[in-house]
């Protein structure tokens, strides 16, 4: 039996098992058993990616089923591409549900996720799979539906009914814009198998087309801005371990069908693709981040940090797509490394926060920031494994973040070699765009885990919690350690994608695990090295050391004085740093540009007894520019179209009539 | 082929489409009918001499039902319905005779240019008959946007049916099976029309259409 064949058995019984879902749904043991079943299946499928990544050399044969289109059937197969994406799905996969064992017993309403749960695994394992057109369409499109049905399974809230709307809108014009894209692909004579796109030529026009069309497509899904609007409303409005699955794993589907059509079916690329690429990713980095750092959902504020982190790689497959044109191999070797580096971190460390925002709803209620703080004291293992994620995320060493953004900046290095001299300039903009993200993503997170987690608790919701369970716990605890191992051990990551990069790109990094002391070197020792398990060891002995030391030597002698109050004259909770004060300096900076931020201050004089107030004024400009126009215009063509609905018999026979009358003029006139 | 095959093969198609023409400025529904009859009886003579030309002898079957349920039962019935409806005597148009004519021609102009610049290579004998059968449409299409009254509207869709039965005669090889079909769904939307008026009739006391529209009038505004 090959690896495929037990891939695409888990992706039945995942379908199977969203079955028993819908059969046992108001049967109290159906939560452990939909998760753990998920669990086991997801696992088989991981530890088997895991082994054809690690082992195979060889593809696969293609697997042709006989379902779909009659004369095309559903081909399936099984590449290095596909099984890094897959070994990062199922990973997300088996500890979302790992996850959801605890997790799922608080939800009201069990019986709207858990059918969904295992199917939308299986679409996003089956578009992994997919090697035609057609099937991929349909694997993409079952995932967005069920990813749509877990949005909507809190349907009663009508903040979450907007999202899903938007959101199953944005979806449709996804798909749509990726079955033109095919179609393209695919040419006059219908030739919808990967193998036959590969095999064609594509004239320079279609090909920049297509590159737009998947922009749209697939951009629309990973969060690029400007399609990005639904992203920050849909991912949160789903459970928490949704959440995680959304963030960290469904973007990166969007990225994997990105990186199949433009590395592997379009032919060789042309440079001002990765331009096009390049300027996107740095401007949905800049402008996610940003919103990240206003925002007071913790929920929301993760998914806006999603938007950025799916920007720098964008970035680094503009750079790759650049370098691979010019025939710069190994500098797009390094360049795709990284972005696959950081899909796979950004799968782990996203997971995390979003498993330890969920637990912080579970335990508290609130995803408002505002209204929480102080939880270190009575969640100690969520927020300790929380503020691995966010070291992490924040790319400081020695964590996984680290290591990939390093490689990207590594990447952006190379760019004086490139010719085109509007890469050689737009390149150093965008890595100062990236440069600029990376801090503003640090202050984002400990703005988010010290108004979380720090401080004393602004509410009675935040003072009287207790830890989550443990299914929770142990799922954070392996996605924190997964972070840390993937931090100090980069080689083993980047020798693993080597196989991938290899067959995209045609070159590979140099073999990293056979460096001495487990450094990487990405291009020459002469010009960069990194030891993260050396960063590691200095970080934890310096620390050490120095606890030692205070421990040791400090004074024990009692000493009294006056109460300190640290900061606080207030006895009240309220006085403390909020998340709106902390995003301050920033908002005034770069808000006022990019939202058109106003804040206004209502001082009463002296005497007068009425509450002085501050009040903020934030816009989105993306929004406000394309959004609300369109539907504007949408919604006028649509109330002027309304008046067909009412015509009488004898006007819609006279409007055939007419139809028919001028496409019969037009053939009179043209041929 | 040639010589006086071929003129009478045209001429009754021809006489078709001057039928067609005839049946624009009817004004009265008697007389309509009388003149849908004369229009199903040169269909027939047109598709009996095509099964002769093209020895066709399934043609003759065609021919048949043509004679039988379009120029004699369905007029029949149309003229007791009429009578049973008490709407003999109504005199209607939408719009005036002359434009209606000019329209007409134009639509004959229209589809023989079409007709004549799209098949350049086709059959002669074809050609000219798929022309004739395009105006036929064209003009049933007509009769139907400029009636108000439903038995009018249906008289102008069976003069298209039958514009339709021209272009299949004329084209060699049509299976009868094909034929069949399109006569018994003539039939059935006869029927189902019939049907349909005596609703119309029982619920709103007219078959004016334009009582369907002001029932219809949950406009939202």
């Amino acid at each position: 039996m090959t690896s495929l064949s037990v891939i695409l058995s888990c992706i039945v019984m995942f379908l199977v098992t969203g079955g028993l879902g819908i059969l046992m749904s108001r049967s109290h043991r159906a939560t452990p058993a939909i998760y753990g079943l998920s669990l086991l299946l997801s696992a088989i499928a991981f530890v088997i990616s895991l082994m054809h990544l690690a082992t195979s050399f060889v593809d696969a044969p293609t697997v042709i089923l006989p379902i779909g289109l009659p004369w095309l059937g559903a081909h399936f197969r099984l590449d290095a591409l596909s099984a890094f994406f897959l070994l990062v799905a199922n990973l997300g996969g088996t500890l979302a549900s790992l996850y959801g064992l605890g997790y799922g017993r608080h939800e009201h309403a069990p019986h709207r996720v858990l059918p969904f749960f295992p199917a939308f695994i299986a679409g996003m394992n089956l578009v992994l799979l997919a090697d035609d057109a057609f099937t991929f369409l349909i694997s993409w499109e079952f995932m967005s539906l069920a990813s749509w049905a877990l949005v909507m399974s809190h349907h009663r809230d009508a903040g979450n009914r907007r999202a899903g709307y938007l959101y199953i809108v944005m979806a449709s014009f996804g798909t749509l814009a990726l079955l033109l894209a095919f179609g393209l692909l695919a040419g006059p004579e219908g030739a919808y198998g990967f193998a036959a796109i590969r095999a064609a030529e594509h004239a320079p026009l279609t090909a920049g087309l297509v590159l737009i069309l998947l922009l749209l497509g697939a951009g629309s899904k990973a969060g690029l801005v400007p399609l990005h609007v639904w992203l920050p409303l849909a991912h949160p409005a789903a459970p928490s371990h949704v959440s995680a699955l959304m963030s960290g794993v469904m973007t990166k589907i969007a990225i994997y069908g990105f990186i199949r059509v433009t590395f592997d079916l379009l032919g060789a690329p042309m440079w001002w693709w990765g331009l096009v690429v390049l300027l996107l990713g740095g401007a949905t980095a800049a402008l996610g981040i940003l919103h990240a750092l206003m925002e007071r959902d913790l929920k929301r504020l993760l998914a806006y940090s999603t938007i950025e982190n799916i920007g720098v790689i964008f970035v680094s497959l503009g750079l790759a797509l650049a370098f691979k044109a010019n025939g710069m191999g190994l500098a797009s070797a390094l360049a795709l490394t990284a972005a696959l580096f950081h899909i796979f971190n950004h799968s782990l460390f996203k997971s995390l926060l979003f498993f330890g925002a969920g637990a912080v709803l579970t335990a508290t209620g609130e995803r408002d920031m505002e209204k929480l703080g102080g939880l270190i004291h009575r969640m100690p293992v969520t927020s300790f494994t929380f503020l691995v994620g966010c070291v992490a995320i924040s790319a400081l060493p020695p964590f996984n973040g680290f290591a990939s953004e390093w490689l990207a900046f590594q990447a952006i290095l190379q760019s004086p070699n490139l010719p085109q001299w509007a890469l050689t300039i737009a390149v150093p903009a965008v890595g100062g765009l990236l440069a600029l993200s990376a801090a503003l993503a640090a202050a984002c997170f400990i703005k988010a885990f010290g108004i979380t987690f720090l401080g004393r608790p602004r509410t009675p919701a935040a003072s009287d919690v207790s830890e989550v369970d443990r299914f929770s716990l142990g799922a954070m605890g392996v996605l924190a350690g997964l972070c840390l191992l993937a931090g100090i051990l980069p080689g083993i990551v980047i020798d693993g994608v080597a196989s991938v990069v290899l067959s995209l790109v045609g070159d590979r990094m140099p073999v990293q695990m056979d460096i001495p002391w487990l450094s990487i070197v990405p291009i020459a020792e002469s010009r960069s090295s990194y030891n993260g398990l050396l960063v590691f060891l200095f970080i934890a002995f310096s620390a050490s050391a120095t606890i030692y030391i205070v421990h040791r030597y400090a004074s024990r002698t009692l000493r009294r004085s006056a109460a300190w109050d640290c900061g606080f004259p207030e006895g009240s909770p309220l006085t403390q740093y909020t998340a709106g004060s902390f995003a301050q300096p920033v908002r005034r900076v770069f808000g006022t540009l990019a939202m058109r931020v106003r804040e206004r201050v209502d001082m009463p004089a002296p005497g007068d007894l009425r509450p002085a107030t501050f009040s903020v004024e934030q816009h989105d400009l993306v929004w406000e520019g394309l959004y609300v126009p369109i539907a504007g215009a949408v919604g006028f063509a649509a109330e002027k179209l309304n008046r067909l609905q009412f015509l009488s018999i004898r006007r819609y026979l006279s409007l055939v009539f007419l139809a028919l009358v001028f496409l019969l003029l037009v053939l009179a006139l043209w041929s | 082929m040639n010589g006086p095959v071929f003129d009478i093969a045209h001429m009754l198609a021809g006489g078709l489409v001057l039928v067609s023409m005839m049946m624009l400025y009817q004004d009265r529904l008697y007389a309509l009918l009388n003149v849908f009859a004369l229009h199903s009886l040169v269909l027939t003579l047109s598709v009996a001499w095509q099964a002769l030309i093209q020895d066709a002898p399934h043609l003759y079957v065609t021919a048949a039902i043509a004679l039988i349920f379009k120029a004699i039962v369905i007029p029949v019935a149309l003229h007791r319905m009429i009578r049973q409806l008490g709407i003999h005597r109504e005199i209607e148009t939408v719009v005036g005779v002359g434009p209606t004519m000019l329209a007409g021609i134009g639509l004959v102009a229209l589809s023989i240019v079409v007709m004549l610049r799209v098949t350049p290579e086709a059959d002669p004998l074809a050609r000219e008959d798929l022309a004739f059968a395009l105006s036929v449409l064209l003009l049933g299409l007509l009769i139907m946007v400029t009636r108000r009254n439903a038995v009018s509207q249906v008289v102008g869709f069976m003069s298209l049916e039958n514009g339709l039965v021209l272009a299949a005669t004329g084209a060699k090889g049509m299976p009868l099976v094909v034929e069949i079909s399109v006569a018994f769904s003539i039939l059935i939307a006869f029927i189902v029309i019939g049907v349909f008026l005596f609703r119309i009739r029982e619920r709103f006391d007219t078959v004016d259409v334009r009582a369907l529209d002001d029932f219809r009038g949950r406009r939202r505004k």
